[in-house]
């Protein structure tokens, strides 16, 4: 009987009112192996992991446990069925030490007062921390690790609480590369220590390196399911999306005039004593690769007026310009598309309208008042050219997906006339479907002659989105790939601040 | 508007009530005297409003009527200034402290609630110290007859300050609703951050939200001054704030800023209005007047919270 699988998920269904979320799925993972579970947004694959850990009951079908069916009524009933979650917000408390989050709501307690009993919750955390190879003290305090560190705390959690079954949810979605390349280790770790994994993500080179199997999902059903030697790109990506997807990346046909956008001495908050000079190409994808904290997004963010204590000296073609506010670089046509979707790229209560014109709504001005009329036709405009999804212009950009409302961070600089777009980590979170579309409009506009600067943590995308590579460490540009160069592992050895002969200078004087 | 609607209906029913009860309600003397407290109480309101849509707050609303009053009656009564001069004083001090709030909120980044609230202690404490902390009034002196009957009179048979009320309002709802600085008062509140990353300068949009309630707050004083026509610096305009927040408030504006609405911040001061007027002509002991203004902000504000949860939980999906 020790044959039967760890976790069986037979015929499960789910409906809510007016959608079928899941029907009839079905999903199987062993002692020790790596299941990868992809998808679109909405495929059902959150739904089936609310299912596993009791948000939602299933309306059919049956969830077996090492062979014996299992009811899940809350996060207790999973946690006791060994099944832990690592979601892709992280749960952590910043306030308190490592120890104290491992072991929140089990503190080990001295008598007779119940006081915590600090020696022993910290002997008890280390063994968990030097299993996972977290080289930190069970001491420090949450809010001064790293993402990766904080995601390895949960981990912890999750171990301590003899988890056999760890779901990990878009895990490497704020991570840099060789985060990213220590938590495959870990996953690969994990399953030879017996520990279960499945791991759901939009970044396919990810499931290829760490996976021993994917299952696919579409429209809540099971679309296929792949073995380790069966997973390829085109593949995966069909099946996903259930028809073939052509031109996934698309290659540059653009004449490039070198040299059109120059920046020097770019300084920025987090590395004041770093001069960053490069230049791009008109009708190129500059891609910037490198660890997060490499001071990517600081440079951006110089470069657009964004940082009051940033500077830099920017030339487009013939013309110096110089950078204040951001209201400088808009002027100018220099576009910062953020990290931060909600945050920063948009004012999600607010309508597609609204939002899509909001740095160009002076256009549409008569005397001070807005001309709704005009602007509604804009942002229609939009909305078709980029084939928005959305039911009118004046729905909330909240209720829209992640690639739609992308769109629109997009639609608010396209309404005007860029000549540089900066994208930071432009298809974070958006399923592949969207994903093409974003690459398909950047090229598009590269080939209308805009300087593309496209900041990415995907080694995918890096790779096969840019005509060249800038690698970035420790705030400074370490060294341009050209596109024949651009191998993972060059950009990983110049990441890493290692001098590599196929780079060449950021610049020429 | 749903939202501005429900509070409509419950202004309608207390409006019927009450002149069911008695019917003193709807006598001429009667309504001129509510809308002549909505006049009042409506003009600070919406730069409240103003404020509170940006995310911010302003507590020193009810200190600066103390401080601009006492200053009014000496400039017109001690030191003879020509009236126009003396009114456009009482006007610009409290616009001067609004951009001095609206600096520091905006670019030392302090808490608007800290800022506002040295700002009611600092301005009682400087009207107290002005008059000696004595009562100050306009008395018999002359020269400003002008200014009274401005303040005083009638137009069209209404009392000038719902005139006055009216016209700020259409104003303040073409700014607020068309016009550039109203959309970016609107984004600043929801996301600061993003509005800024859009190439607004968000700063001046914040300060100038409290400059405007500067100068609302100004014209509100100089009426409310010649209303009571005597201004005791302890206590003129005492919690005045809190009457503007309340409107705002039960008007549709959210306390987390991005929400309002100048015709909801109308319909909530003249709730307000209405329930005060309520109290005393249903004999209900005045003693509870407070008791009964909070009640209904707080039924009100519960009602809204309610449909939205209600209307937020229909909306979930997958």
């Amino acid at each position: 009987m020790s044959a039967a699988p760890l976790l069986e998920v037979r015929g499960i269904s789910k409906r809510f009112p007016g959608v079928i979320a899941l029907d009839n799925v079905a999903l199987e993972i062993s002692e020790g192996e790596v299941v990868a579970l992809v998808g679109e947004n909405g495929a059902g694959k959150s739904t089936l992991m609310k299912i596993l850990g009791g948000v939602y009951q299933p309306d059919g079908g049956e969830i077996l446990v090492g062979g014996q069916p299992a009811k899940i009524h809350n996060v207790t009933d999973a946690m006791r069925l060994g099944i832990a979650f690592i979601h892709q917000e992280l749960n952590v408390l910043g306030n308190l030490d490592v120890a104290a989050n491992v072991f929140l709501g089990r503190e080990p307690v001295m008598t007779p007062f119940k006081l915590i009993d600090r020696k022993k919750i910290h002997a008890d955390t280390e063994p968990y921390l030097k299993r996972l190879g977290l080289n930190v003290s069970s001491s420090t305090r949450v809010d001064q690790l790293s993402i990766a560190q904080q995601q390895m705390v949960e981990i912890a959690k999750a171990l301590s609480l003899n988890a056999r079954l760890i779901i990990m949810d878009e895990p490497t979605s704020s991570l840099t590369l060789s985060e990213t390349e220590r938590l495959l280790e870990l996953v690969r770790e994990l399953s030879k220590q017996g520990v279960s994994v499945i791991y759901i993500s939009h970044r396919l080179g990810e499931i290829q390196s760490c996976a021993d199997r994917v299952i696919v999902l579409r429209d809540g059903k099971n679309a296929g399911a792949l073995a380790k030697e069966e997973i390829f790109h085109d593949r995966l990506v069909s099946m996903m999306v259930g028809r073939e997807i052509k031109n996934f990346y698309t290659q540059s046909t653009a004449a490039k005039t070198p040299g059109y956008f120059k920046v020097r001495n770019a300084r920025s908050i987090r590395f004041p004593d770093q001069a960053v000079s490069f230049d791009a190409a008109r009708g190129e994808i500059l891609g910037f690769a490198g660890l997060v904290g490499a001071g990517r997004s600081e440079l951006a963010k110089a470069i657009v007026g964004l940082d009051p204590s940033g500077s830099s000296d920017l030339n487009l073609g013939e013309e110096k310009i110089s950078i204040r506010h951001p209201r400088d670089a808009i002027e100018r046509g220099i576009y910062l598309v953020p990290e931060n979707r909600r945050t920063e790229g948009l004012v999600v209560q607010m309508s597609v309208r609204e939002n899509v014109t909001l740095p160009s709504l002076k256009n549409f001005t008569r005397l001070g008042w807005i001309q709704r009329k005009r602007e509604r036709k804009t942002v229609e405009e939009q909305i078709v050219s980029l084939r928005i999804k959305t039911p009118t212009t004046e729905a909330a950009v909240m209720n829209l997906s992640g690639g739609n409302q992308q769109k629109i961070v997009l639609g608010k600089w396209l309404a005007m006339n860029p000549k540089v777009m900066i994208l930071d980590e432009p298809t974070r979170g958006i399923d592949v479907g969207a994903k093409a579309e974003i690459y398909r409009l950047m090229r598009e506009l590269a080939e209308r002659n805009t300087v593309i600067l496209m900041i990415s943590s995907d080694m995918e995308e890096i790779l096969h989105v840019s005509d060249r590579v800038a690698v970035m460490h420790e705030g400074e540009i370490s060294g341009i790939l050209d596109r024949a160069d651009c191998t993972e592992e060059n950009i990983m050895q110049l990441a890493v601040g290692k001098k590599i002969s196929a780079a060449k200078a950021p610049f020429s004087s | 508007m749903k939202k501005e609607f429900g509070i409509f209906l419950l202004l309608a029913v207390l409006c019927a009530v009450t002149a069911a009860i008695n019917p003193k309600f709807i006598s001429a003397v009667n309504l001129t005297n509510i809308a002549n407290l909505i006049g009042l109480f409506g003009i600070f309101s919406i730069g409240l409003g103003l404020v509170i849509i940006t995310g911010g707050i302003d507590l020193s609303v009810g200190s600066m009527f103390a401080l601009s009053g006492v200053l009014l009656s000496l400039a017109l009564t001690s030191w003879h200034w020509p009236w126009p001069v003396a009114a456009a004083a009482a006007i610009l001090v409290p616009m001067l402290l609004g951009w001095c709030h609206g600096w520091l909120i905006s670019r030392l980044k302090i808490q608007p609630f800290i800022i506002t609230l040295c700002g009611l202690l600092v301005y009682r404490g400087l009207a107290r110290f002005i008059a000696q902390d004595n009562t100050m009034g306009f008395g018999s002196a002359e020269g400003f007859e002008t200014l009274r009957d401005i303040t005083k009179g009638k137009l069209f048979g209404l009392p000038m300050p719902f005139v006055i009320l009216l016209v700020i309002a259409a104003i303040m709802w073409f700014v607020l609703h068309r016009s550039v600085f109203g959309r970016y008062l609107l984004a600043v509140g929801r996301n600061e951050e993003a509005t800024r990353f859009s190439g607004i300068n968000t700063r001046r949009v914040i300060a100038t939200s409290y400059v405007i309630a500067g100068l609302l707050t100004g014209i509100s004083g100089i009426l409310l001054a010649f209303y009571t026509n005597s201004i005791s610096p302890s206590n003129h305009g005492n919690f005045y704030e809190l009457y503007g927040i309340a409107a705002a408030v039960l008007g549709g504006c959210s306390l987390r800023g991005g929400e309002g609405s100048i015709i909801g911040i109308l319909i909530g001061t003249a709730l307000l209005q209405v329930l005060q007027n309520l109290v005393n002509l249903l004999g209900i002991p005045s003693s509870l007047n407070f008791a009964v203004m909070g009640a209904v902000v707080f039924i009100g504000v519960l009602a809204d919270h309610l449909v939205q949860l209600r209307s937020a939980q229909r909306a979930v999906r997958i």
